[in-house]
């Protein structure tokens, strides 16, 4: 990403203030978690105010808002949702369980003797 | 055109280049060289020692199955008391010739061949470089393996022995064992570490140093096998990274990440605290051990298409849609893993989700399958040895493939679980599979490699034999586990149907030796035309069109003496209007 | 002329727009995606399953974690730093000013440096005094392991940006956009980093 030195000038801009914004969003991080909406609604705020975090990290420090490579964004994309069924697949599964069935008991002399005996 | 490196005229380039034109001296040129052709051939011998030795250990296990609870002769009076007595296989060792078996083909040999051997010294010549994108790194890959290597097999010789909770490691068994499986933990650390350097460097590779011409959809099948075989690498491998991660911690540092709470083994509450989950290993297991099976396959497809292309002399059918059936496949494959679990207690909603995405799966496999046989329709066939093997692989691949299809739905996967027809399907795919794929490979870029021909005489009794014997080996496993045979179990007869199973299980064993045997002309056709085999007359002996055949027999450092370029796609077999029954990708306008 | 060049290695290709070192190190940091993606899952798996309270094996409360919000708040704003001083520190290379980059570098190192004493001393070291060790409990075992995989990672960094402080600075006046580059690809890895222990903090500190 060779830029000129206005580019690079007004990229320290964006810098700065996303500094101040992730400062800012650790803060509120903290103090959301002192209320209790749900277990799980606690969790969704989390990640999601830690997911804008990692989102201006990613677009401003890591320059992908301007990251114009293909390859890139197909590897990140398939990641994702890699990650994404890592994450949730195991823990589906293990809260999906079988139907409790009773079958009875198998009369096995009864079924041996209906076929002739062996 | 042989070996000399040429020095002048490279100018501004000097900066960004590396300086690979003063003489190295021997190390840096054979042993540490950061050239991507002496580490091909240095993963390729390494990991052909591992297959055979790989090998040997399932041949020392088979004559326990076949004559349970007799000396093992020749051998079995060198064994140490510590893995049998009185040379009968303890079933301890028994365990870990199993384990170590699995795990060694797999990580040791078919991976390192197929990726490591055949993907680093082909794909850049393939795609007209002069090497990787990371030649460095491509070095420390190699490294890394290695020492991966040393640390698996350091495990025959700790206290305790090798591992010997299988290839799959579970979790708590695996937690409690012996010294060898915290070997087996980190061996594998370092094997991952090798992978995931060497996948990076094969994906960039294939992106960014493609020659002019040379486009997504004119690379080779085998090309772009690679390609899709580096992003399973990729992405998968890192999740069984961070399980032997916690394995290891389960192990040294007493966590319960798979420790149930109140285990008890052989009345011995186990030192824990529990609240872990053994399914919790599985699933970070198969989650990459799913897509390996894929690794282990895909490029042995790059390999047989090549070889099918170029000895019926017609292009490749459907090669477009084959190349999105192989990426559609590598996506599948990282959402079917849980078709391994089905007997764990899942319930029906999410096995059925599993068994849908793996009939789903089955799909492209079987396109392209079907790509590869109707290419040979009216095809001008010439039945060198490289063919014989890459034909054969047609039919096995597909018995090997159709015999999966009850394992991955549940109702018949509760019967066909954890039996010998397991084994005999993935054997199926891997041996007269991917193995036959690699003698394919083998006997078809030798000469690239070493300017000389195997020996196709003995290259034919080579395929014969290992044809009849590895179908004697494998095919009767479908019955055993029909019957009921459990695998991983070192005395069948404890079981009455596993007495009468006993004939199958000789001619397994019989057939496994036989194989063995087989294999000699093939090892000592491989050494002796290194010094002995006919000289090719030309750089392209097989009169082929990819690029890899411009280069010099074998290629210099830098590969080739001008830049190619790409002028069409890479089968440009018995074109119209076209003098020769071929028109390589490499050659200028006119034929 | 001899093809033993490899192109692309600082001019970016002309079709995929980068050149290959970044695509290089945007490969490996989806791999390592999936390595904390791993532990993630367990984290997520062991949680969900874990016995009732009562029971030792079960999860403990924010109180028996003995895990201060405090600390952990001022680690996290130490790695956001060290973000911005390192990208600073590729801006400056940018605008040819390589004492300012050299300074930058070294704030950013002494800033995980900073991270890695507070973690140790200060979280790691109180804990095992106490007898909270990974073997007490699944939270503390997956607590110790992803922090201590993410501190592992901390130090490696530490180690690539001294290397180029240090003895690989010389790589600057052999090729000054080749040496941006390089700190450019560490950056990268940096800011991921930072980005694990973003989300880190709130799952292990706060939920």
């Amino acid at each position: 990403m060779a830029g000129s030195h206005a580019d690079i000038s007004k990229h320290v801009r964006s810098y700065m203030a996303v500094f101040a914004a992730l400062a800012v969003l650790t803060i509120v991080t903290v103090a959301v978690a002192q209320f209790h909406f749900s277990d799980v609604g606690n969790v969704v705020v989390a990640l999601i105010i830690a997911g804008f975090k990692a989102t201006l990290v990613a677009s401003i420090f890591m320059h992908l808002k301007w990251e114009k490579s293909i390859s890139i964004w197909w590897s990140l994309g398939l990641c994702g949702i890699f990650f994404l069924a890592l994450l949730f697949l195991p823990v589906l599964t293990a809260n999906d369980h079988p139907p409790q069935v009773h079958m009875g008991t198998w009369d096995v002399t009864h079924q041996v003797a209906k076929s002739g005996g062996h | 055109m042989s070996g000399h490196d040429h020095g002048s005229g490279r100018g501004g380039h000097h900066d960004h280049e590396h300086d690979l034109h003063h003489e190295l001296g021997f190390w840096r040129k054979y042993v540490f060289s950061i050239d991507h052709k002496v580490i091909g051939i240095q993963y390729a011998v390494s990991a052909l020692v591992f297959l055979f030795f790989g090998f040997c250990l399932m041949m020392i296990m088979r004559w326990q199955l076949a004559y349970p609870g007799q000396p093992v002769p020749i051998i079995g009076r060198f064994l140490s008391d510590a893995v049998a007595i009185d040379g009968v296989l303890r079933p301890e060792f028994y365990n870990a010739l199993g384990a170590m078996h699995g795990t060694i083909m797999v990580f040791l040999g078919v991976v390192p061949l197929l990726v490591g051997g055949f993907g680093n010294y082909v794909m850049p010549l393939q795609i007209g470089a002069p090497d990787m994108a990371f030649p460095k790194l491509n070095m420390l890959s190699y490294w890394s393996f290695f020492v991966g290597c040393v640390v698996m097999v350091a495990g025959f010789f700790v206290p305790g022995g090798a591992a010997n909770s299988g290839w799959t490691s579970y979790a708590p068994l695996s937690v409690i064992a012996t010294t060898g499986q915290t070997m087996w933990l980190l061996g594998m650390v370092f094997l991952i570490t090798s992978s995931l350097l060497g996948s990076v460097n094969f994906i960039v590779t294939i992106i960014q140093l493609r020659v002019k011409g040379l486009t997504m959809f004119r690379l080779p099948f085998f090309v772009w096998a690679q390609f899709v075989t580096s992003f399973l690498l990729l992405l998968a491998f890192p999740p069984l990274e961070a399980a032997a991660v916690l394995q290891l911690m389960d192990r040294l540092a007493g966590t319960s990440f798979f420790m149930p709470s109140g285990l008890v083994v052989s009345g011995v509450p186990q030192d824990f605290v529990g609240g872990g989950n053994p399914l919790l290993w599985q699933h970070l297991f198969w989650f990459l051990a799913h897509p390996e099976v894929y690794v282990l396959i895909l490029p042995a497809m790059g390999i047989v298409a090549e070889i099918i292309t170029n000895n019926t002399r017609r292009p490749l059918w459907g090669y477009t849609t084959m190349v999105y059936s192989l990426v559609f496949l590598g996506f599948m494959s990282f959402i079917v893993w849980a078709h391994h679990m089905f007997i764990t207690g899942m319930g029906t909603q999410i096995s059925a989700f599993f068994a849908t995405t793996t009939m789903i799966i089955s799909i492209p496999s079987v396109i392209i399958l079907t790509c590869l046989i109707i290419t040979l329709y009216n095809g001008y066939i010439r039945f060198n040895v490289p063919m014989l093997f890459a034909l054969a692989f047609l039919p096995m691949f597909a018995i090997g493939g159709l015999t999966g299809l009850p394992l991955g739905l549940p109702a018949s996967d509760i019967h066909l679980h954890d039996t010998y027809y397991v084994i005999g399907h993935f054997h199926y795919v891997v041996a007269p599979g991917t193995i036959f794929a690699i003698f394919a490979g083998i006997y078809y870029w030798y000469p690239k490699v070493t300017g000389r021909m195997m020996n196709p005489a003995l290259g034919k009794i080579h395929f014969v034999l290992s044809f009849i014997f590895i179908n004697t080996v494998f095919m009767p496993m479908f019955f055993q586990g029909l019957a009921g045979e459990s695998r991983r179990l070192y005395d069948p007869t404890v079981y009455e149907h596993g007495v009468q199973m006993i004939g199958m299980r000789k001619m397994s064993s019989w057939g496994a030796w036989m194989l063995g045997l087989s294999q000699l002309p093939f090892i000592l056709n491989f050494f002796m035309s290194i010094w002995a085999g006919k000289r090719v007359t030309n750089d392209n002996p097989w009169e082929a069109t990819t690029i890899e055949w411009l280069a010099p027999s074998p290629p210099p450092h830098g590969n080739f003496a001008k830049v190619p370029t790409a002028h069409r796609g890479p089968y440009e077999y018995s074109v119209p209007g076209v003098k020769t029954d071929y028109f390589p990708q490499f050659a200028g306008a006119e034929a | 002329m001899s093809t033993a060049v490899l192109p692309y290695t600082v001019e970016p290709h002309p079709v995929t727009g980068v050149y290959s070192g970044k695509l290089g190190i945007w490969l490996f940091l989806a791999s390592e995606v999936m390595l904390f993606g791993g532990l993630f899952s367990a984290y997520v798996f062991l949680r969900v399953g874990a016995e009732a309270a009562g029971s030792p094996a079960a999860w403990p409360t924010h109180e028996e974690t003995h895990l201060s919000w405090v600390i952990g708040g001022i680690n996290t704003l130490v790695l956001i730093v060290s973000s911005v001083t390192m990208v600073m520190a590729w801006a400056s290379l940018k605008m040819n000013d390589f004492a300012k980059g050299k300074m930058y570098l070294w704030l950013t190192a002494a800033l995980a440096t900073t991270f890695l004493v507070v973690k140790l001393a200060f979280e790691y070291w109180p804990k095992f005094q106490h007898g909270l060790v990974p073997a007490k409990n699944n939270f503390f075992g997956i607590y110790f392991t992803l922090t201590g995989l993410h501190g592992l990672h901390v130090f490696g960094g530490i180690v690539v940006i001294l290397y180029f402080i240090l003895p690989g600075s010389k790589l600057w006046h052999r090729d000054k956009e080749y040496y941006a580059n390089r700190i450019e690809c560490t950056g990268l890895y940096w800011h991921f980093v930072d980005l694990v222990w973003i989300f880190l903090f709130p799952v292990l500190y706060l939920l």
